[in-house]
């Protein structure tokens, strides 16, 4: 591509190694002025890798930047900032208990003599800059009491406030709620009319076409090619992400549910602060059905999710796994029930991240005899029990058992979790945000083994924030909102706008 | 009323060392470097405040060699802790065994071989020596170095919520990617604040040396520089937090000495554990309570975000 001032960046032949691995092999991506371009690539192709040199963070090896048409060389941030280059981090980088003022005005502050902050100017410089762009932010709110939403906002008013013609996103959505998605949407697009350029990085082809003029594509390292959007579709986009023909709908036989496994009657649970979450809920699993629960993040999935695993203290009423009461056992007394939980979290609940992945592979089964008598623990074996599930489950590395899990990528963590989950052939499994930060073939993956797991009799319970997801998957599709089931209904009996009415809190008719 | 003002000039006095060491404690860990050495930096300012004081007979010259060779014994923590990114309790431990060592080797090389500094000249009092004699309020002449310990308080208060640079330094102690991202220099951020730490816990040992006492003897400091840390926590990692921490436990040690020279039966060693025993009681209730700096301990290393 030539170089020319129609382009807001231009990076030509990018190169970027890490001692002996490649990273970027010859990179290119050209960005129009005031256009949204998309940069789509899955965990670990290289994306964030390229943004991280355009803002100085890494040095290419080889290369070329221009900007406007004019070669420029970014060797750190500060540089960055005055070619008019602002970053959003996916781990937004906000001091937590300070202000928002105070985070946006960090490093460039507005001072009166000798250094003495002048907070009252600041805050108004702040104000108007928020007011310019519709972003309605509370200058004195501490970053640790706004939503996540919000906080997005005011990372991009710090690099507006740097005067950012230029604007990166990595990963703008993760964390977003579907409502703070729409309304990120509605904000990119004001500001492209406001005469900035916005490149975005995401593996979620949905947002991509919602937002995108532009798409390029790296696969591990490669430039795949730059597409048009608009003449463009979710499945060209994936199988050029991926390599292979991707099958974006998710194809199941018709469910043969059985007896009722799980059964829950007027549940009860309160969060840690001691407000009730989950209020009074029924719901009924049988096997050989995946039962999905729709729902906006914070109506009591998570309390519910916590109850079944005895994590949660339940209030009052009952949770039975064919017909033998589990409320207010122990996580132990879950688990040797027959109950096996991908959890939301991976990080939190689900791995040590600094113990090896043959080690994770056992955490619930180390006490089973079959790894070690006693107190002794039987580390060929356990080997030898991970050698096999990294097979059966494609977990890359191959020969990862004595690497340390933190050293995995978000999906094959994953994977190792739901390996571990689905080898102890449990009667029910509970799903939480399975896929939640993964790519569209790890999210495949997900999906087919849910569903092989319910082939083979087991009972699903999968709750997820995303709609898409829950009514791809599911047999049953019922809907949460403020702690209880508020409708219940087969697949393909009902559409998104019914769904989303009764998550908002609406009647069903 | 007598007895009235003396304990408030004794609280005064003794709080003054743990005050320079709290006020070391709160600015490094503020910038995110925790500094146990706290305690060995005030006892090498003891010595330095000492000898400077006698060689060049003026006590201002030996208060300010004080501060010097504290900051001087924290550069040692600043590179082990800030550049290596070593652990920073440890560089810290290693300090507070080396410092005696060292101090005890300068002492005798100094004074031919003496294990304690011959008598040097004092800082002087606030209204002079013999200002309010006579009256009431004699015990309120406090020393200079007690009305200098307030006003450090007082500009560290304003340098950190007032300026850009109080900004900079709680930034990079909190979350120092983020100030890294907007280009601050998180190692020279971390140096300046643990350099600055160690002079003021020099401070703190001449304020022993040549304030309270007019020497350096092996037992000046023993455990002050960890009351202070104490106060550091106690006092929420603020200034002024800490300086009323320092109050209360140099009101503890105001009580050993009034309770110790009264008709009171209780033994002088049982009175003499109170500084310490109040330490422990403090950590204790408030240790869990308080909430440190987020990236307070942890070597920041560029990339690892």
């Amino acid at each position: 591509m030539e170089v020319s001032s129609e382009y807001a960046v231009q990076m030509h032949g990018i190169v970027k190694r890490f001692n002996t691995f490649t990273a970027l092999d010859g990179v290119d991506l050209d960005v129009r002025k005031q256009t949204v371009h998309a940069i789509l690539g899955e965990n670990g192709a290289g994306k964030t890798t390229l943004m991280n040199i355009l803002y100085g963070l890494y040095q290419a090896d080889e290369g070329t930047i221009h900007m406007g048409g004019k070669e420029v060389a970014i060797t750190s941030p500060t540089e960055a900032i005055e070619h008019g280059i602002g970053m959003v981090h996916q781990h937004f980088m906000l001091v937590e208990n300070f202000t928002v003022t105070e985070n946006i005005i960090l490093g460039d502050e507005v001072c009166g003599a000798a250094g003495v902050l002048d907070m009252r100017k600041a805050r108004e410089e702040v104000m108007a800059l928020s007011n310019e762009y519709g972003f309605d932010v509370d200058p004195d709110a501490r970053i640790q009491d706004i939503t996540v939403g919000m906080q997005q906002r005011v990372e991009i008013l710090k690099a507006l406030y740097r005067g950012a013609e230029i604007l990166i996103l990595d990963e703008p959505t993760a964390v977003l709620t579907p409502q703070e998605i729409d309304k990120l949407i509605e904000i990119m697009h004001d500001l492209i009319a406001k005469g900035k350029t916005i490149i975005i990085i995401t593996h979620k082809l949905r947002e991509i076409m919602q937002s995108a003029d532009e798409c390029s594509i790296i696969r591990r390292g490669v430039y795949m090619g730059t597409v048009d959007v608009k003449t463009s579709s979710e499945t060209e986009l994936a199988s050029k992400m991926v390599g292979r023909n991707v099958n974006l709908t998710v194809e199941k036989t018709p469910a043969h549910p059985g007896d009722v496994v799980l059964s829950i009657r007027g549940l009860t649970v309160k969060d840690d602060r001691g407000i009730e979450q989950v209020r009074g809920l029924d719901l009924d699993v049988r096997s050989g059905e995946i039962v999905g629960i729709a729902g906006i993040d914070g109506n009591g999935q998570q309390e519910l999710v916590d109850a079944i695993t005895n994590l949660a203290k339940a209030e009052s009423g009952s949770i039975k796994m064919k017909g033998k009461e589990l409320t207010n056992t122990t996580p132990r007394n879950t688990f040797v029930s027959g109950v096996a939980t991908i959890p939301s979290d991976r990080h939190r609940w689900g791995l040590v991240l600094p113990f090896v992945v043959s080690e994770n592979t056992v955490l619930e089964r180390h006490v089973d005899d079959e790894f070690g008598k006693g107190i002794n623990l039987d580390y060929d074996k356990l080997r030898s029990y991970t050698t096999d599930l990294i097979k059966q489950f494609d977990i890359r590395p191959v020969g990862c058992e004595d690497e340390r899990m933190s050293g995995l990528s978000g999906g094959n963590q994953q994977k190792a979790i739901i390996a571990r989950m689905v080898s102890s052939e449990p009667e029910l499994l509970i799903a939480f945000q399975p896929t939640r930060g993964l790519d569209v073939g790890a999210i495949e993956f997900v999906h087919k083994t849910l569903i092989a797991e319910r082939d083979r009799g087991a009972a699903i319970l999968l709750i997820s924030f995303e709609l898409d997801e829950v009514m791809d998957v599911s047999d049953t599709i019922a809907v949460i909102y403020h702690g209880q089931i508020t409708g219940t209904f087969a697949q393909g009996t009902v559409d998104e706008n019914k769904l989303g009415l009764l998550m908002a809190g609406g009647e069903a008719k | 009323m007598e007895s009235f003002f003396l304990l408030i000039g004794i609280t005064l006095m003794y709080s003054t060392p743990l005050v320079f060491g709290a006020l070391g404690g709160v600015i490094s860990e503020r910038s995110g470097v925790t500094n146990i050495g706290i305690e060995g930096m005030m006892v090498i300012g003891a010595i330095a405040g000492a000898a400077g004081s006698y060689f060049t007979g003026n006590p201002w010259v030996g208060f300010l060699a004080a501060g010097v060779a504290g900051a001087l014994v924290a550069l040692l923590h600043a590179v082990a802790s800030v550049s290596f990114a070593a652990d920073q309790t440890i560089s810290g431990v290693a300090i507070n065994m080396l410092a005696p060592g060292l101090a005890l080797f300068a002492c005798r090389s100094f004074f031919e071989g003496a294990a304690m500094s011959p008598i040097a000249p004092k800082l002087p009092k606030v209204l002079g020596e013999s200002g309010l004699a006579g009256t009431p309020f004699v015990n309120l002449n406090v020393n200079v170095t007690t009305v200098l310990a307030l006003i450090f308080a007082i500009i560290m208060w304003f340098v950190l919520y007032r300026t850009k640079w109080g900004l900079r330094v709680r930034a990079v102690g909190e979350h120092p990617a983020a100030a890294d991202t907007l280009g601050i220099n998180v190692y020279k951020v971390r140096y300046v604040c643990v350099l600055l730490s160690g002079m003021f816990a020099g401070f703190g040992g001449a304020s022993v040396s040549i304030a309270i006492i007019s020497q350096f003897t092996q037992t000046a400091i023993s455990g002050q520089g960890f009351i202070a840390m104490a106060a550091v926590i106690f006092g929420k990692w603020t200034p002024f937090g800490a300086y009323g921490a320092c109050l209360l436990f140099g009101f503890t040690q105001a009580l050993v000495i009034i309770l110790g020279g009264g008709d009171f039966v209780v033994p002088s060693q049982i009175l003499s554990m109170l500084p310490y025993a109040m330490t422990i009681i403090v950590l204790v209730l408030f240790v869990g309570r308080s909430v440190a700096p987020k990236a307070d301990g942890i070597p920041y290393i560029k990339g690892s975000r």
